[in-house]
């Protein structure tokens, strides 16, 4: 189907859960109010639209600037071999989304990673723990808050001779 | 006594040339320098022309450490209780900028050089080394090997 | 503090740790194993061993400061990783790269592809106990380095690929030093396949191991050759075709059951295409426009000459030089906006060339794309290779992430080897190729 059919069917299919639909550089990005992610997934992942592989989840921190963080998912379809990015919103206060963890299986180590990096929270995954850091380290690396050059060391360090 | 000495410089000489030309190394790779260690482990390179070709794959039985590419802060303790539970004698070679001093990462991930952890003898510069800057780094600890003197006095440590 | 496979353990059986540093080269990743006798009851994956903070340190650095960081992920096939960063620059920039840039992108995508699969089985062969398979094949990925070097000045971490173009043609003895290569990659695969694919103990240690399902994997985003092992013929380049993949003919080799063998011999048959590839490139990239610039004479001879006057006609150096560039530069770098750094003859001899060089390494200045962002990916050595950067506007990425091919595949690591002994994790995860600094950024 044409990609203004795709929208329109999208649409349709989502309804208010769609907060906008947009086009940036050639891809297709489909905007979602933050409450209704998992059921706007759901939909996504069945027929017609068939996107059967996430390819990934991340995060982009805006909470400087705009007060949320911006979660990000790019779906593609095998069947029909389009790609969707779907954006969604979370407060930086308090930032918790629902979990894709039981649509797709890679999205449990892709939600553990965004916990890791910027602290967004997925309740009902099944065992949301630091990924790519350790047990101990403190703060979340990618959030524009955490300092680059902070370094947490796990043993003590020597001194240069 | 100039007579026990003799005997003594002539003893080191001898062990010096058994230890440095039968080092079993423990490669202890984590990233990209890994590919080169492969490149000079294989045939084209060939570190086994030095007598180090023997990997061995537990820290007991080898006497040097080979840190391969970057050490994080989450593999540091690693390397240490590694470093820890290999036997004396025992020489560390720092292989690759970022073993060397954290390389190109200078960031909150990344160890800034293994010698915050664990004492070593020679550094190998590169990202990645040669194969043939790392049969260099080869040579010079073994010429390091081969003069290291030897305490002969009973009960203490070299 | 327990680990999860701590906190679900039967006390009768026995937790073991196959640790961060583990002698299958492959890097750092830790496997808790939890054992009845050889039988793995249980298993849980730790990575995260090599994470280097790419994505913070992304955010710290210009556009084009951070292509060398691009080259450490994958390390195997880097030349790969830089073209997915170069692409996706590319896209978000809407400049046209020259049809011999693209040429000699593929060229070096495909010498990158071959060697990555050689490193992959090699190392797999080797943990299996064929010791010979490994060297034979690190044999064959020394000439596909040396053709690489010869051009690109380095053998692995090359920065070669550059937003807008590559950095320098093509060494003038290209085509010698690409038929030796090929010539004995075919022949160290026709051995490696001699050795392996009938051999009883191979077979035995990869037949129905690891085997992995369609659903299953699509559910798990698995793509490249771990994919196409159960099955699924889904390829970025013949999906959405890039550069001039589009006019080449190679085929897409599928497995039947996912199991190891099968990714073994998706591999192996990836690479004769890869060949194919690299046979056709090779015929379809033109000789070098000849340099101009008159008559050309030794450096000894130029220097000599130049104490009294300026050296007549033009010095013989390799056109790769910085300096001497700048005649080849329209089919390698494109003259859409200031994405490149502008030719020295340009930075040092005229005033403009020297604002536009200064132009483009201020801070501040240089390579500032539109607000917004870009997802582009491409076909990397384990699988889709996806960028994904947010701009502000500014000279430096607001957010630049890296969807990491391998990720998917070891996330399913450990369905793959629970029920199984401790004999078969080797093979399986060898045959995964995952690669630590895709993994852990």
């Amino acid at each position: 189907m044409g990609k203004e059919a795709l929208i329109e069917d999208i649409r349709t299919k989502l309804g208010r859960a769609v907060e906008a639909v947009s086009d940036s550089f050639g891809d297709t990005v489909l905007t979602v109010r933050s409450d209704s992610l998992r059921s706007a997934l759901a939909g996504l992942r069945e027929r017609p639209f068939d996107y059967a592989v996430l390819l990934d989840i991340t995060c982009v921190d805006f909470a400087a600037g705009e007060g949320r963080f911006e979660l990000v998912y790019h779906l593609y379809s095998l069947s029909r071999n389009v790609r969707l990015r779907l954006k969604t919103s979370v407060p930086a206060s308090d930032p918790a989304a629902a979990s894709a963890s039981g649509l797709w299986k890679n999205a449990g180590w892709l939600e553990r990673e965004v916990f890791d990096m910027f602290g967004v929270r997925f309740p009902g995954h099944p065992d949301l723990k630091r990924i790519l850091t350790y047990e101990g380290f403190e703060g979340h690396p990618l959030r524009k808050s955490y300092p680059w050059r902070l370094a947490q060391p796990r043993i003590p360090l020597k001194d240069k001779l | 006594m100039s007579g026990f000495d003799f005997l003594t410089t002539r003893l080191e000489t001898a062990l010096g040339w058994g230890r440095k030309f039968s080092l079993f190394h423990y490669p202890f790779i984590t990233a990209c320098c890994g590919m080169e260690y492969m490149s000079a482990a294989c045939a084209h390179f060939d570190i086994d022309r030095f007598g180090a070709g023997l990997t061995r794959f537990s820290p007991r039985q080898a006497d040097l450490l080979l840190v391969v590419g970057t050490v994080t802060h989450k593999l540091a303790p690693v390397l240490k209780t590694v470093y820890d539970q290999m036997l004396e004698p025992k020489w560390v070679i720092a292989f690759g900028a970022c073993a060397v001093s954290g390389g190109i990462y200078q960031n909150y991930a990344v160890v800034q050089g293994i010698d915050r952890i664990i004492p070593v003898d020679v550094y190998i510069p590169g990202c990645p080394p040669r194969p043939e800057t790392v049969l260099d780094g080869l040579m010079k600890l073994q010429d390091r090997i081969q003069h290291q003197k030897q305490d002969w006095r009973w009960g203490k440590k070299p | 503090m327990q680990t999860r496979i701590q906190r679900e353990a039967r006390p009768e059986s026995m937790l073991i740790n196959m640790g961060p540093s583990h002698p299958a080269m492959h890097g750092t990743i830790r496997i808790m194993l939890e054992l009845d006798a050889e039988r793995i009851l249980n298993a849980e994956v730790e990575v995260g061993y090599l994470h280097r903070g790419f994505e913070k340190t992304c955010e710290n650095k210009t556009y084009f400061n951070l292509l060398p960081y691009t080259d450490r992920l994958n390390y195997v096939s880097p030349l790969i990783n830089n073209l997915g960063y170069a692409m996706t620059m590319e896209k978000m920039l809407g400049v046209a790269v020259p049809e011999r840039a693209q040429l000699i992108r593929v060229l070096m995508s495909e010498l990158s592809r071959v060697s990555d699969h050689l490193t992959c089985l090699a190392a797999m062969a080797m943990e299996c106990g064929a010791f010979t398979v490994f060297l034979y094949m690190m044999k064959a990925r020394e000439f596909l380095w040396d053709t690489i070097e010869f051009t690109a000045g380095a053998r692995m971490t090359t920065s070669y690929i550059r937003i807008g173009g590559v950095r320098a043609d093509l060494h003038p003895d290209w085509r010698a030093s690409l038929a030796a290569a090929v010539g004995e990659t075919r022949k160290v695969l026709k051995d490696v396949a001699g050795l392996l694919d009938k051999n009883s103990i191979f077979q035995g240690r990869t037949r129905g191991v690891g085997v992995m399902s369609q659903e299953d994997a699509l559910s798990y985003g698995w793509t490249g050759p771990c994919l196409r092992s159960t099955g699924v013929p889904y390829d970025v380049r013949k999906a959405s075709p890039y550069l001039v993949y589009d006019r080449l003919k190679f085929e897409v080799p599928t497995g039947e059951c996912g199991d190891n063998y099968d990714r073994y011999n998706v591999r192996m048959r990836e690479m004769e295409q890869s060949l194919r590839l690299l046979e056709q490139i090779a015929v379809l990239i033109p000789e070098a426009p000849p340099l101009t610039g008159g008559l050309e004479i030794e450096p000894a001879e130029a220097i000599r000459v130049s104490r009294r006057q300026k050296a007549p006609g033009r010095v013989r150096l390799s056109p790769n030089l910085e300096g001497s560039e700048k005649d080849r530069l329209a089919g390698l770098m494109t003259s859409d906006g200031p994405v490149g750094v502008p030719p020295k003859e340009d930075t040092y001899a005229t005033m403009e060339g020297l604002i536009s060089h200064f132009l483009f390494f201020m801070n501040g200045k240089g390579i500032r794309p539109p607000k917004g962002d870009v997802y582009f990916s491409v076909e990397g050595g384990n699988g889709e290779v996806g960028f994904y950067i947010v701009s502000d506007g500014t000279d430096r990425p607001y957010r630049l992430h890296l969807r990491a091919p391998c990720f998917h595949v070891v996330a399913a690591l450990e369905q793959l080897i629970i029920g199984r002994l401790i004999a078969d994790v080797i093979p399986t995860f060898g045959s995964m190729n995952m690669i630590g600094g895709e993994l852990d950024r």
